[in-house]
């Protein structure tokens, strides 16, 4: 990652004004996200969604979106007027949700619906559309385009909905994907296919990933890199294949929380969660050295 | 325990007749866990769903403590003994009843005597403590709620209790606490699970045994052993072991 990066985020805080005073959802947020895959993860409440949100401006009044700095490609995306979003949202920079059943609009054809998406950002005419949405249903290997084209999305199973998701998705040439828990809604045999047609697209196109999910063993073994999300804040970052060296006693709590086949146990360690977990430093892959003998 | 033999389970009339459930027969022990396990649409909560009486067409033998059932009725003596637990405990928690409520009114049903010392009692078995009891669902996290739930299923002291999925909208660290108090349950009261998950280590984690489904059909019924090694008999069984390990890219 010697070049810029994609995205480059500062402090970037989300709050909810709430009768007990301000709920801060994000609290002071930083990071950069070159070509690569970057897993985000924490569990329901830790503010990892929102940030995703935020980015894409999608965080609804009465939410604010504070940060220092917000760019992509060096250009400023923060609070953008609705008008200039819209053009980012989709073209520039995409995503992809949990649950196909609720992302795809249920009266429109699915064939209509990627070119429909598409013209909005490319311009392209009617028919350049639809050869670029077959195209694109051939690049996430459904076998029939055809007939999936003049689909609607209740006749397609959860995976080739996620897939069709992310065909209109990546149609307009996005820089960025943001997937939130794109495979959670699916069977475990369909997700590898599904993970594997969005890694292949992502690098061929030399995309940004952000990978927002709870499944911490799934991002370790999909992504390149890890934040760790607690409460509003950035815990911990490290490298998805050092996730199993992870020094922040909260990322070590879920890790240990998880069953598994292979390592059975009579209870299950449950996580004490710490006040001080809060407002810690977040803890960075080279930080060793600054802190002797760790946390 | 429970004896489930030759079971079809369906839905709708002909021809739009779907048939759920295909000729299943697993039994379960006194006092064991049993897994069933599956992908979603393989019928595992169906076969749940028919034994707590939920499900009207169904055809074979079902026989619980060794009494058969029959298809559309159950009678008090059953859900004395036999309890269910739901996945979701956001929708499984009447919004305007207070857990007190929901536990009077549970106990009364079944002809509980002394209800307030048993509110107290199920309260804290289940960790939750007297502090809760006249909370509402919305003053309660997910956790909190299912253990609630759990409560609520204790409440008729049954011996046999059906868990549907019971942790997946969960957390995975509330997830750890209530796969512990689950386990405590069943040592402290002997009680027999039959537990419904798509996620094999949770299963592997908590059960004995457990059966394989794949379009409406047990496909294999395997020891937890066998599942840590990998060694299903059947091709679906290995497939869906190596697909649970995670990704593995192409």
């Amino acid at each position: 990652m010697t070049d810029a990066p994609l995205l480059s985020v500062r402090d970037l805080r989300v709050t909810f004004p709430t009768r007990q005073g301000s709920f801060q959802a994000v609290r002071g947020v930083s990071f950069d996200l070159g070509r690569e895959r970057l897993g985000v993860v924490g569990e329901s409440g830790s503010g990892k969604s929102m940030t995703g949100r935020a980015i894409l401006g999608l965080v609804r009044p009465p939410g604010q979106v504070t940060a220092t700095s917000m760019t992509l490609e060096g250009q400023s995306i923060l609070n953008l007027p609705d008008r200039q979003m819209r053009q980012i949202r989709g073209g520039r920079i995409s995503m992809v949700m949990q649950d196909p059943k609720f992302s795809l609009n249920p009266v429109m054809t699915v064939g209509q619906q990627i070119i429909e998406a598409y013209r909005l950002h490319a311009k392209a005419p009617r028919d350049a559309a639809r050869q670029k949405a077959l195209e694109m249903l051939e690049a996430v290997q459904i076998r029939d385009p055809e007939r999936v084209m003049n689909a609607y999305p209740h006749e397609v199973s959860g995976g080739m909905g996620q897939r069709i998701m992310i065909a209109m998705m990546l149609a307009p040439d996005p820089r960025i994907l943001i997937a939130d828990e794109p495979t959670s809604a699916l069977d475990v045999s369909v997700r590898t296919e599904v993970l594997n047609i969005m890694d292949r697209l992502v690098r061929d196109r030399g995309m940004g990933l952000i990978f927002v999910s709870h499944d911490l063993n799934l991002v370790a073994q999909f992504c390149d890199r890890v934040l760790i999300m607690y409460a509003g804040r950035i815990v911990e970052t490290l490298a998805a294949r050092d996730l199993h060296k992870a020094r922040h006693p909260y990322t070590q709590g879920l890790l240990s929380s998880l069953p598994r086949l292979e390592a059975p146990v009579d209870r299950l360690p449950v996580l004490q969660r710490q006040d001080s977990w809060r407002d810690g430093e977040t803890l960075m892959p080279h930080a060793d050295t600054d802190l002797p003998g760790g946390l | 325990m429970l004896n489930v033999k030759d079971l079809n389970v369906w839905f709708g009339q002909p021809p739009e007749r779907v048939d759920a459930v295909k000729g299943a027969e697993f039994s379960v022990r006194q006092g064991e866990s049993f897994g069933l396990v599956g992908e979603s649409g393989s019928g595992k909560s169906t076969i749940l769903r028919a034994i707590a009486g939920l499900i009207p067409t169904w055809s074979g033998d079902i026989a619980v403590d060794g009494k058969p059932l029959k298809a559309d009725r159950r009678d008090r003596a059953f859900f004395k003994t036999v309890q269910m637990v739901f996945q979701d405990p956001y929708a499984s928690l009447h919004p305007r009843h207070s857990v007190d409520a929901v536990l009077a009114e549970t106990l009364r049903l079944q002809g509980m005597d002394n209800i307030d010392k048993r509110i107290t009692k199920l309260l804290d078995d289940v960790g939750l403590g007297k502090g809760f009891r006249f909370r509402y669902p919305h003053q309660l996290s997910g956790g909190q709620r299912q253990r609630v739930a759990i409560a609520r299923a204790l409440a008729a002291e049954p011996r046999l209790l059906l868990l549907d999925e019971p942790t997946s909208a969960l957390d995975v660290s509330v997830q750890a606490e209530i796969l512990n108090l689950l386990a405590d349950l069943r040592a402290e009261h002997g009680l027999t699970y039959v537990m419904v998950s798509h996620d094999l280590s949770v299963v592997g984690h908590m059960c004995d045994r457990l059966a394989v489904m794949q379009h409406g059909r047990i496909v294999e019924v395997m020891s937890v052993d066998a599942l840590r090694r990998g060694a299903g008999e059947e091709d679906y069984t290995r497939h869906l072991i190596r697909a649970s390990g995670g990704y593995q890219p192409a």
